[in-house]
């Protein structure tokens, strides 16, 4: 792994997983750089991190994924660092897979680690699997590039992205991963898919109940349209 | 007659009352003008019915009050998009200020010295 690659970990009131998130990073490589974008937690998540060894960025309030990786996109644009790691506190993304998306990063400036390509049996059904596949078809076409799994928030980016990206990377749900991916084709990066494997959430349950599929359907119309019209 | 009066009432109320935000410097000049305005428009009709039934047959509908209800519902939606998008744009704005808040405490903790080359964005 590069000396100048930063590993980004949105958290939100994850202490009971971020610890072993950063050191399953570090097991992967003991030099990356870790930084924890707190967003806002209520709990001792910050605390954890910075026990694990990360330096953590406390959002003074929650403002959302967006947000919590825009601050991570600046602070690496701030300090120079030629990439940036995506990895989400809650333990659902394998650390292994790290040098993966970086090697991927060779012909691309957008990197996602998918979780339908092929690789372990992560699996969701219903309105919510519907959603999913709509939103792969259209950002594909979008993109020009074959992608399984654009929600996936395990993703690596290079200098140029992280240049575009800390200048604007929507805040609106669903939008972090949706409109991103538009804001990259737009800028002219190249973006391109791995597949990863998942692992169970260490801890919590997920945040999408079959109940709340439905609406998730809805927004991700909602999403795709307002991404069409969009200047 | 007693619509007027109330009508007039109800247009020097909203009047004083804005020009009493205005003083405590409760309100931004752009919202108060807004609303002074709306105010003033109240207080004309309600002193001089007539204008209102003028206005009406001028631009060609039925009645009065029609028109006036029908203005009065367009100034109303003009203004809740437009504090909708005043909002949507303090958020950014706050969202901004966040971001901004966690990278500062970083470096303040850390006292690191930001790269000379780096533009703020």
């Amino acid at each position: 792994m590069s000396q100048r690659c930063l590993v980004v970990v949105p958290a939100l009131n994850e202490e009971d997983a971020v610890g072993a998130v950063i050191s399953d990073v570090k097991a992967v490589d003991p030099q990356a750089h870790i930084v924890v974008v707190d967003d806002g937690s209520t709990d001792r998540t910050s605390d954890v991190a910075k026990a694990a060894g990360a330096d953590v960025i406390s959002l003074p309030f929650n403002i959302g994924v967006g947000g919590a990786l825009r601050a991570g996109f600046r602070y690496a644009r701030r300090f120079g660092y030629q990439v940036v790691v995506q990895v989400d506190g809650d333990g659902q993304h394998n650390p292994e897979h790290i040098p993966d998306l970086l090697a991927a990063l060779e012909g691309a400036d957008v990197v996602i680690g998918a979780r339908f390509a092929g690789v372990g049996d992560y699996q969701v059904r219903g309105a919510r699997k519907l959603a999913m596949q709509l939103l792969a078809r259209s950002l594909s076409r979008r993109t020009g590039e074959r992608l399984t799994d654009t929600t996936s928030g395990f993703r690596a980016f290079n200098r140029r992205a992280v240049e575009v990206f800390a200048n604007d990377y929507p805040a609106e749900y669903l939008g972090d991963t949706v409109e991103a991916l538009v804001i990259a084709s737009r800028a002219g990066l190249r973006v391109t898919q791995v597949p990863v494997e998942m692992r169970p959430r260490t801890t919590g349950t997920p945040s999408h109940r079959s109940l709340k599929s439905t609406i998730y359907l809805g927004r991700v119309f909602l999403a795709l349209a307002m991404s069409r019209i969009r200047r | 007659m007693g619509v007027h009066v109330l009508a007039l009432v109800g247009g020097l109320v909203s009047l004083g009352f804005m020009v009493e935000l205005l003083r405590r410097r409760q309100l931004k000049e752009k919202y108060a003008v807004l609303w002074m305005l709306v105010g003033l428009v109240m207080l004309v009709i309600a002193a001089w019915p007539p204008l209102l039934d003028d206005a009406a047959k001028a631009t060609g509908v039925k009645s009065g009050p029609n028109l006036l209800l029908f203005v009065a519902t367009l100034v109303l939606i003009v203004v809740c998009v437009h504090l909708s998008w005043e909002v949507s744009r303090l958020e950014d704005k706050s969202r901004a200020l966040a971001e901004e808040v966690g990278l500062l405490r970083l470096e303040v903790e850390q006292g690191v010295r930001v790269p000379d080359a780096e533009s703020r964005g």
